[in-house]
């Protein structure tokens, strides 16, 4: 193989849509905010949710408490609403640009009718909008609403309203503002009383235009014992300058609810000298509201320039069940900054945290976390488990666990482990025939499985795959 | 099948080996002995081509495609590609990588290298069950992380059954008998033995002899010092079970 070809497939979904876009003006202000939510027909209730968070946003400054270099972001240098120019878009699939379908199916996600893939729906989101969403027939046949949040702010506004912003508040942290302020699309479920969903739910994000911010909002609620399974997948073209990406996802369970929520996160992470690639801010949080919720988080951080996120759970209900298994692999000169909250108010919950961080080359992963059980919490329980591995010797590996108890019934425990992938591992595997990527790939499988079993087959899948690609030639 | 000629090898600067010179053909079961010291190891693990020993002199000749050639070159996992297997004394644990996926990833690796059709998990399970079951392993180890809180004699036996998937052309097992109790002992000579044949060779470094009432060797070499200083048949070993090595190396 070439070496262009080489560095071609390092990232494979570094190619660059075509389509004329529709944008505003660089810049973030007040006008632009009103022009997005008259552009997005949005309700006057909605427009004052944004304007607020603006103004809150304006009041904040960029958090430095991180462990990563940011390099300064220059707001008004980007762009906040990108369109890909169609004849018609939301809604019907059937009339979305060629362009895009073939986009989407590149990626491995065929909209079309016949090509889709059976037993999950997806809601496919390019730069600012959704271009719809598939086998919506199938779930409106059970009450599911799975559609996009513009949609869902025409369709369903008493819905929206109730639940927006109630588990992030936009004044909960500097990217929160901003996205609460300017989110353009992103994904709303809402699954009713008693129901199982039929399909997996998934949101496919694909960042595209040039300087442009992504800014999605995902809501999901799950209504008393109802219960849904949650995919989301991103990729972003190739490109030198930065993109940001600040997104939001809420999670409410009501009671005996249960949502599952996975993540492969394969963003664009620049290249190998650190040039380009996303940086993702987002803020994720569910709550358990009810009595006998769960929520379980699942991600495997693959991809972006620099990682910043924390998806969290609320324990509120009595018994409820919050988790969070993590795999966050950096390589070249990519930063983690990763982890979870667990926030102990019921009696009786219980939370799981297993993360797995596995760094190369120089880059540099972090994992931060934080149990609190509150005074009210009798019996709570938690059980974390932080667990680094390390290829190479220029790369690092941190551990912020922060543990704060008020309740003395509750029992907390934490184990923390760092490796280094010896060289004894390396030659017993290769002197079975392994050459030393395969080795090193396995052992990485091995050390993240108890995360990768907590994935639906498919993207347990598909996150071996990405972990293998990534580890290619970072291993010396 | 194999040629060592005046080989010398060092790790971190100390010289272990001082001119091995051995000629090893097809067919053949060699033994070598020594005190502890005397690079029986080294030579195993240089044979299959560790990186931290590092050859300063002589050559390794190992037959390919019926051709001498040095292996000096070759990977580790191109070594075991073209038949080279080394039984570890302290095999290693691999956390979380269950036994079953590493022997299938092995196999595979080794069929897609021969180009034979690889095999798919139900299949392959099938085809390790009398293998498992001649070494008189439960079918649950499949499903442990490889070496993973086994016993002494649980990962030598699970040494032997790598031995038994991969089929090598030339076996070299080192102190493959240390850790073992009788009953072990005899049942990872029986897998040995069963692989034996005349297109396949062994070299069993070994400390004591007690190996060989079960695997009868057809030549004998003792090394001390780095060098091989005395070579025979079986009854070189039964001689140093009864005099020790001194006899020897005292000459």
């Amino acid at each position: 193989m070439k070496a262009e070809e080489k560095l071609a497939q390092e990232y494979k979904y570094g190619f660059v849509t075509d389509v004329e876009t529709e944008e505003f003006p660089k810049g973030l202000n007040e006008d632009i905010i009103r022009l997005l939510s008259q552009k997005k027909n949005e309700p006057e209730w909605l427009l004052e949710f944004r304007l607020k968070s603006y103004r809150k946003w304006l009041t904040m400054t960029h958090p430095t408490w991180q462990y990563c270099q940011i390099p300064p972001i220059d707001f008004q240098d980007l762009y906040y609403y990108a369109k890909p120019k169609a004849k018609k878009t939301a809604g019907s699939l059937d009339e979305i640009d060629p362009e895009l379908l073939e986009t989407f199916e590149k990626l491995g996600i065929p909209l079309g009718e016949q090509k889709r893939i059976s037993g999950i729906a997806v809601d496919a989101v390019f730069d600012s909008v959704s271009l719809g969403t598939t086998h919506q027939a199938d779930l409106e046949k059970v009450g599911v609403i799975f559609c996009s949040i513009s949609e869902a702010v025409e369709k369903y506004p008493e819905l929206v309203k109730k639940y927006l912003g109630t588990v992030v508040p936009a004044s909960d942290n500097y990217y929160a503002a901003l996205n609460s302020a300017v989110f353009s699309d992103g994904s709303f479920c809402y699954i009713p009383k008693g129901v199982t969903c039929p399909l997996d739910l998934s949101t496919y994000f694909r960042i595209n235009a040039k300087e442009t911010g992504q800014f999605e909002r995902t809501l999901i609620v799950a209504d008393e014992g109802s219960f849904v399974r949650y995919l989301e997948g991103c990729t972003a073209p190739q490109r030198d300058e930065n993109q940001l990406h600040a997104a939001i996802v809420e999670i409410v369970a009501l009671k005996d609810a249960e949502v599952k929520y996975s993540t492969v996160q394969n963003w664009y992470a620049g290249d190998k000298e650190g040039k380009g690639g996303i940086f993702n801010f987002v803020t994720k949080r569910g709550i358990c509201k009810g009595d006998n919720a769960k929520i379980s988080w699942t991600q495997v951080e693959a991809g972006s320039a620099i990682t910043w996120k924390y998806p969290s759970v609320i324990l509120k209900g009595n018994n409820s069940q919050g988790a969070f298994y993590s795999v966050a692999l950096t390589n070249h000169k990519m930063q983690a900054d990763t982890g979870t909250k667990m926030i102990h108010i019921g009696k009786n919950t219980r939370s799981t945290i297993i993360s797995k961080g596995i760094s190369a080359e120089e880059s540099q992963n972090v994992y931060r976390g934080l149990v609190q059980v509150m005074a009210s919490a009798d019996n709570a329980r938690n059980y974390t488990q932080c667990d680094s591995m390390l290829i190479g010797d220029k790369c690092r590996a941190n551990t912020f666990p922060t543990i704060d108890v008020k309740n003395n019934t509750a029992v907390v425990e934490h184990e923390a482990s760092t490796s280094k992938i010896s060289a004894d591992q390396l030659f017993y595997l290769e002197s079975r025939g392994m050459d030393k990527e395969k080795a090193v790939s396995l052992i990485v499988n091995g050390f993240c499985k108890e995360v990768f079993k907590t994935l639906p087959l498919e993207f347990s899948v598909e996150a071996v795959k990405l972990i293998e690609m990534k580890l290619e030639n970072s291993v010396g | 099948m194999l040629e060592i000629k005046n080989l010398h090898a060092k790790i971190d600067d100390k010289e272990i080996l001082r001119g091995i010179n051995l000629k090893v053909n097809a067919g053949e079961v060699h033994a070598i002995m020594g005190p502890n010291g005397s690079g029986k190891s080294t030579l195993s693990k240089i044979l299959a081509g560790h990186p931290a020993y590092e050859k300063t002199e002589g050559e390794v000749l190992y037959q390919i495609n019926g051709k001498y050639k040095s292996i000096d070159e070759l990977e580790p996992s191109q070594r075991a590609k073209e038949g080279i297997f080394l039984g570890f004394q302290y095999p290693v644990e691999i956390p979380g990588v269950s036994n079953i996926s590493f022997l299938m990833t092995a196999f595979n690796e080794l069929c897609e290298a021969q180009g034979v059709e690889t095999m798919k998990e139900e299949e392959f399970r099938k085809y390790l069950k009398p293998k498992l079951m001649s070494l008189d392993m439960n079918e649950s180890f499949l499903e442990r992380s490889v070496n993973e809180g086994f016993s002494g004699g649980e990962k030598k036996k699970n040494e032997i059954l790598q031995m038994m998937v991969l089929n090598p052309r030339l076996s070299l097992l080192d102190e493959t008998d240390s850790g073992l109790d009788v009953d072990a002992l005899r049942i990872v000579a029986q897998g040995v033995n069963t692989l034996k044949s005349k297109r396949n060779a062994t070299i069993l470094v070994t400390h004591y002899q007690r190996l060989l009432n079960y695997i009868q060797p057809d030549f004998v070499h003792i090394l001390y010092q780095g060098k091989i200083v005395k070579s025979g048949d079986k009854n070189l070993a039964l001689e140093v079970e009864e005099k020790g090595y001194d006899w020897i190396t005292k000459q």
